[in-house]
């Protein structure tokens, strides 16, 4: 599951190389020259290709809006729904509020980080800014709950404000099968810097949506962490705007949850920003775990770059990233990159994994992406066993490398920890 | 003073086309202190042969044997055989996400010394061997190879090479890709291993070059699987002089 050159310890790994049953991966980079539509197929474990054009299939698109009215009951043929489970999802694809709104017995519970200096904590109306501003829900799930949250929370770090201790959201799910809409908006004024914590934990049907505004010069991380009991169900879309010469990054980690599906989209607001999006799944049996992103290069000179990385196990665990990346007209100068890999532990999993770039001008820095979904890397087992290290040994060291990479992005020392052991209870139940 | 024997070996892989024969008979014996230079053009299987030396489970042997000190090494897994004193500097090291290089070196030496190394004095050892061959400090909390340049991953093979201490190193064209102040570096450090430890050293080379800095006692012309002419350092300077054409025109008839 390595970036291929063309041999690895000696054996051919391109075109030459020599197959390995289940396992598929490809890699591509696009040179600045290159002005081509993005069209070829992905093979894989249970992977499905697509091949997209501009035009009416393009993500740019794709209808948003605050309407219900544009996005009827989905059938499951649609090009957002198709590998989602849509009957699991009928608790939180209704038009409805959240159950025993404005009572004790709400089905989530929130804690947030109170009295940090330059942090300020309160609520937004439809309609009172920034609230709407950033957000543009993109499918049935977005939109209702939008409608359905009277009051967002809103949380601005304010100019210039370095936050040090991470900025805390926790939503904790009381009642399995309750129905509870959620809305937040994290707002980063410019030149601030904060690092802000969404954990989910418990049971309840969430709907949940992020907004994200980076200010000018801000550095922000957005970390939402799901460790959802196994009868929750969680559908949300976190969708952020960077702006000019900020730095931001947004961590996904989902371990729990029966059915989570979560999309991660940005976009810019002038030049010379760097954004990054992160994932890390594992899923076992009779889990679904689906991530999104789009990034969106809709203004020259900026960065970007998306690495989500998921192990499955168990018959029926199943898991799907779509990566959409769309280098408009205007982005010349864009860099941008997109990976997925796949770690598949035991038989009977299915890991989707579609990448799907557009690029509509000749003149950018780079754009690529690449997608594996497989076993074991040989080459890896083989370079360290070939060091002395036993196989057991080294296959652990496989599988928490792979998956300790994501970790080593989120910057909270007690959540990365919190994380590998939660991981190390994951990997005990197949013996890895 | 240890001895590891190749007696002609025979080595195929599977292909999507059916099996394909690439070593066709290699001996070749070498004792500890010796140099032996092998060249050859592309494709004549010297990686073939490296690779199988340290066991790879692509390539398969269907003749011949490999005998350290007169134990069979073909029995032994690609660990057994870096325990046993065995170690391969990649062509191509392999990138390893999320191992950082403190923990994957510490984890091998304990494998291969059979018990953890003194924590005081270990993490000297690396640090001083990591200045000599010019690797910057902080490449031992980067994971394994990732992001390195092709010069870096050499010189973190060699690196390894001076840390475990093998009884016989297989350099596969640890030369390639290298500046001519890198291949200086990576040079004295094989030399080092090779006065220090006695370590006899099997390097694959594809120019002569690198041979100004490692001086082989044998040198042997590897031309379609097999060692086509074996010889003492002069040969190097044919090959120099000519190339290998003398030697493909003889495999052809
Ligand atoms: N894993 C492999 N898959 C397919 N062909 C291989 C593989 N390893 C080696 N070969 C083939 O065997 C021959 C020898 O390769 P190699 O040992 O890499 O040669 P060298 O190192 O001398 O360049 C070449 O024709 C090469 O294509
Ligand atoms: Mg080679």
């Amino acid at each position: 599951m390595t970036e291929t050159p063309e041999k690895v310890a000696g054996v051919e790994v391109g075109e030459r190389r020599i197959s390995i049953p289940g396992f598929t991966e490809e890699g591509e980079n696009l040179a600045a020259a290159t002005n081509a539509a993005d069209r070829h197929s992905h093979g894989g474990l249970g992977e499905s290709a697509k091949e997209l054009m501009s035009g009416s299939g393009s993500r740019g698109n794709r209808h948003i809006g605050f309407d219900l009215t544009g996005f009827p009951e989905p059938t499951g043929r649609e090009e957002e729904w198709r590998f989602t489970p849509l009957k699991k999802l009928a608790g939180v694809l209704s038009d409805l509020p959240t159950a025993n709104a404005g009572t004790d017995r709400e089905p989530v519970d929130y804690q947030v980080t109170e009295g940090l200096e330059g942090v300020v904590v309160s609520t937004l109306r439809d309609g009172e800014a920034p609230r709407g501003a950033v957000l543009q829900p993109a499918d049935r799930a977005a939109v209702v709950a939008y409608k359905n949250v009277e009051q967002a929370l809103h949380i601005k770090v304010t100019e210039g404000t370095e936050v040090a201790e991470p900025i805390r959201v926790d939503i904790t799910g009381k009642q399995a099968g309750s129905r509870a809409n959620s809305h937040v908006v994290l707002e980063a004024e410019p030149n601030s810097k904060a690092v802000f914590v969404i954990e989910h934990r418990g049971s309840a049907d969430f709907n949940g949506n992020v907004e994200i505004t980076v200010g000018e010069g801000a550095t922000v991380d957005v970390i939402s962490l799901q460790r959802w009991n196994n009868d929750a169900v969680h559908v949300g879309q976190h969708d952020a705007e960077v702006g000019k010469d900020a730095t931001y990054k947004h961590v996904a980690v989902t371990l729990g949850g029966e059915v989570v599906r979560v999309n991660s989209n940005f976009r810019y607001a002038a030049e010379g920003a760097e954004a990054e999006m992160y994932g890390l799944y594992f899923a076992d049996a009779g889990q679904h775990i689906e991530h999104r992103t789009f990034v969106d290069h809709n203004a020259p000179r900026n960065t970007s770059n998306v690495l989500y990385k998921g192990a499955l196990q168990g018959k029926t665990a199943r898991t799907v990233w779509i990566g959409d990346v769309l280098i408009r007209k205007e982005a010349e100068g864009t860099d941008s990159y997109e990976k997925n890999q796949n770690l598949v532990l035991t038989d009977g999993a299915r890991a989707d994994s579609v990448p799907n770039l557009e690029i509509e001008t000749g003149l950018i820095e780079g754009a690529g992406h690449a997608s594996s979904t497989g076993r074991f890397d040989d080459n890896h087992l083989f370079y360290l066993m070939s060091r002395g290290i036993p196989e057991d040994i080294a296959r652990q060291l496989v599988v928490r490398g792979f998956l300790h990479e994501i970790l080593q992005k989120i910057e909270v020392p007690a959540i990365q920890e919190s994380l590998a052991e939660d991981l190390e209870r994951e990997l005990q139940i197949h013996g890895n | 003073m240890s001895t590891l024997e190749i007696k002609d070996l025979h080595v195929s892989i599977e292909t999507e086309q059916g099996t394909k024969d690439i070593l066709k008979g290699v001996s070749l014996t070498i004792n500890s202190g010796e140099i032996h230079a092998i060249m050859g053009p592309n494709g004549s299987g010297k990686s073939t042969l490296a690779s199988t030396i340290a066991g790879h489970p692509r390539y398969e042997v269907t003749n011949g044997e490999i005998l350290l000190d007169g134990e069979d090494v073909l029995e032994m897994g690609p660990d057994e055989r870096a325990q046993a004193g065995l170690f391969l500097a990649m062509q191509y090291p392999v990138e390893v996400p999320g191992v950082s290089m403190t923990n994957f070196l510490r984890t091998a030496k304990t494998a291969i010394d059979g018990e953890a190394p003194k924590l005081r004095t270990w993490a000297k050892e690396v640090r001083e061997a990591m200045e000599k061959l010019r690797i910057d400090a902080d490449f031992a909390n980067r994971n394994v190879n990732e992001g390195f340049s092709g010069g870096e991953k050499k010189r973190v093979e060699i690196l390894q090479l001076e840390l475990f201490k093998p009884k016989f190193a297989v350099l596969d064209e640890t030369d390639s890709g290298l500046d001519i102040d890198a291949l200086r570096v990576v040079s004295e450090g094989v030399n080092r291993a090779h006065d220090d430890n006695d370590m006899g050293t099997l390097l694959i080379t594809h120019y002569t070059r690198i041979l100004n800095y490692i001086k082989p006692d044998y040198v042997h012309v590897f031309v379609d699987g097999k060692v086509a002419e074996q010889g003492g350092p002069d040969l190097a300077d044919e090959l120099e002089a000519n190339g290998y054409d003398r030697f493909l025109a003889a495999a052809a008839a």
